[in-house]
């Protein structure tokens, strides 16, 4: 018999009941919660006059909405400010621990979860957000639900599950200097499709996975729905292991070192078979750009806009022209000739130490072109304290970027931080679609570092180029 | 979620792929706390433009949305299915959906309809011909039809997510018939969770 992969080695140890003719019942062992998605979930348990089975599994956080204004000014939305204050109220009458605006812990959920050490190898997490996919880095099975899958697990600390499809993504060699998980990542996405993940849970592995930081495959897993994939996973190691030592959730002394043993189990055996093997070579890549509206529109920073004529079928072509149209580009252009009016560093996928310090190094000692308006929102307060504690807040500040309180902030403008209509944004978040950052706005993803460079020389850029 | 066996009336053909949550319902709309009145916020970036198919007399008062490959990307967030269903949809008939959607939408009663592209492509064509044409999808039978056209299509549903249309089963309902097993199971995974010591700090 075949071994298995990680990701049956989670789901088989989380099976609650097999009823017949329905999914398999898991068990969740973290719920993360933040206010967007959670509200209508709190009025149904209300509404049918349900608990919270299990407060010390559920940890909420608010960070959709919050401003990134120093904690002293008020929210000046009505709508925000209700739903954040909803939130208040729901975790105090459920008892569920929250940290609010300003609190010490506070961040976006996604970077908070894995930096207080409650995401654990092994776990089941799920999270009203589909970029609950980052914790996969942890050799955890985490992955995004909608509102009525979060009322369910608040009342019951279970799913109904179907068991996905495994997909190997093997990245082999070494990701050359100047290239980063963001580009390798957006690679990934444009190889597979935004679709070619669907039904999939993706395993990453292979040379350039295991030589990546904890935050790095963070920035990895967390673009997995951007495939389409619910969950990505990679394998636990000794950077995974160290990655967790001394964080405040996870045990210390002899138990630690038994979590550790127990965390090491959490790999595909050697023969384990996936439904899906796709091979990458890392050393062929360079950094990237989205030119488009979705994800998997990716070109090099190297390349130019593509052109409808490029297109394998009509659907591709209209897809291609209606994009080019949003997006305000002609085809043929140098992605180095496209100007930009905002660069936004931050989002869960890239707000984290060392995003800020990759985007401080290009930035150290320059300045941000004239006219652009560059914004660095840290992941959390504690990644804000650790990058002032290392002086990059004034880097970034001597540069003309403004350093901002943490928050998703400008990946989604669900708080004051958006586009105008028409603005052209350089930004390290996950997803281009029309209006995603501000109605009419325009975003180009990229890596932290390319994201600076930018900032620098006002159009797409690569640290190189704007070197003193 | 009340029992749905038969959607009829009119479809209205989007004609666009990566449809994503965002363009179904924009970040400003989420901030709300209630679960009603998203209707108005439905694509309404594209419904700004009096040209978008929304916007055309001969499609209004459709129930039936007719997408194209990967409706429903990106996104969890279900203020997508809660749109849908407030503007008046009550399916949507495309060749791919985006998992967290189409399982957002079963929870919510919004049928969810996979056509093969072929089989997509003549009802759209059918519609567009003739946008007042009456169209069926029979939960019971998995059978699109398109009746004065002698026109139908069969579709899958898994046979968990029909019966719970046609039942209208509340999902936390099931689960909870399996206390036993989720009180035995915590049990047997006993002792002080990270968010229980985090907490205790």
């Amino acid at each position: 018999m075949a071994g298995r992969t990680l990701y049956d080695k989670l789901f088989d140890e989380h099976v609650v009941a097999t009823p017949v003719g329905e999914p398999t019942l898991l068990y969740i062992d973290l719920h993360l919660v933040h206010e967007v998605t959670s509200p209508q979930a709190f009025d149904g348990l209300r509404l049918n006059g349900r608990r919270v089975r299990r407060p010390d599994r559920t940890l909420a956080t608010a960070d959709h909405n919050v401003p990134t204004d120093p904690p002293s000014v008020p929210v000046a939305d009505p709508v925000s400010r209700r739903q954040l204050e909803v939130l208040e109220e729901n975790c105090a009458e459920f008892g569920v621990t929250l940290y609010p605006r300003g609190d010490a812990n506070q961040g976006i959920v996604h970077v908070i979860g894995p930096e207080l050490g409650v995401s654990q190898p092994g776990m089941t997490i799920v999270c009203g957000d589909s970029h609950t996919s980052t914790h996969g880095a942890l050799g955890a099975l985490a992955f995004g639900i909608g509102t009525s899958e979060v009322e369910h697990v608040l009342a019951t600390q279970t799913l109904p599950q179907q068991r996905a499809r495994t997909m190997a993504v093997t990245v082999e060699g070494r990701l050359a200097p100047g290239v980063s998980a963001k580009d390798l990542v957006l690679e990934i996405i444009g190889r597979l499709g935004t679709g070619g993940g669907a039904g999939h849970v993706i395993e990453y592995r292979g040379e350039a996975i295991r030589a990546l930081s904890m935050e790095g495959r963070m920035t990895v897993c967390n673009m997995s729905i951007e495939a389409g994939a619910r969950a990505g996973l990679i394998a636990v190691d000794e950077t995974t292991i160290e990655y967790l030592r001394g964080r405040p959730g996870v045990p210390e002394g002899a138990a630690f070192d038994e979590a550790a043993a127990r965390w090491r189990t959490y790999v595909s055996d050697d023969d384990a078979i996936f439904d899906v093997e796709v091979v990458i070579d890392a050393s062929a890549l360079s950094p990237r750009v989205t030119w488009g509206t979705n994800p998997a529109q990716v070109v090099p920073l190297d390349g130019v806009v593509p052109s409808p004529e490029d297109a394998g079928s009509p659907e591709e072509r209209d897809a291609i022209e209606r994009a080019l149209a949003y997006m305000g580009l002609t085809p043929g252009t140098p992605l180095r000739e496209v100007g930009v009016d905002v660069v936004f560093i931050g989002s869960c996928t890239n707000s984290r130490l060392e995003d800020l310090r990759a985007a401080a190094a290009v930035a150290q000692g320059r300045s941000v072109a004239v006219g652009v308006r560059a914004l660095v929102v840290p992941g959390s307060h504690r990644v804000k304290a650790a990058a002032e504690a290392e002086g990059l807040d004034r880097v970034f500040a001597a540069a003309g970027f403004e350093w901002r309180e943490p928050g998703c902030s400008m990946c989604l403008g669900m708080n004051p931080d958006q586009l105008k209509p028409g603005q052209r944004c350089a930004s390290t978040s996950n997803r281009n679609f029309e209006g995603r950052q501000g109605r009419g706005g325009r975003t180009h993803l990229v890596s932290p570092a390319v994201a600076a460079a930018t900032a620098i020389a006002g159009r797409f850029a690569a640290p190189a180029e704007v070197a003193p | 979620m009340r029992p749905v066996r038969v959607v009829e009336g009119r479809a209205v053909p989007l004609g666009r792929n990566d449809v994503d949550t965002d363009q179904i319902i924009p970040s400003e709309w989420l901030k709300r706390v209630e679960r009603t009145g998203f209707g108005r916020g439905l694509f309404s970036e594209w419904r700004d433009d009096p040209d978008f198919v929304l916007n055309r007399p001969e499609f209004a008062g459709a129930t039936i949305l007719l997408g194209a490959e990967r409706f429903g990307t990106g996104s969890s967030r279900e203020h997508a299915v809660w749109a849908l269903l407030d503007y008046g949809f009550a399916a949507v008939v495309a060749s791919s959906f985006g998992d967290i959607f189409a399982n957002n939408a079963a929870k919510q009663g919004l049928v969810i309809v996979r056509l093969e592209p072929g089989a997509l492509a003549e009802l759209v064509a059918l519609v567009v011909a003739e946008p007042a044409r009456h169209v069926v999808i029979d939960v019971e039978r998995l059978l699109v039809e398109v009746p004065d056209a002698g026109w139908h299509h069969a579709f899958d549903l898994d046979p968990m997510t029909r019966e719970r249309l046609l039942q209208g089963w509340d999902d936390i309902g099931l689960s909870l018939r399996h206390e036993a097993e989720i009180t035995a199971y915590e049990s047997r995974h006993a002792g002080e969770t990270p968010v229980a010591r985090l907490a205790a700090r």
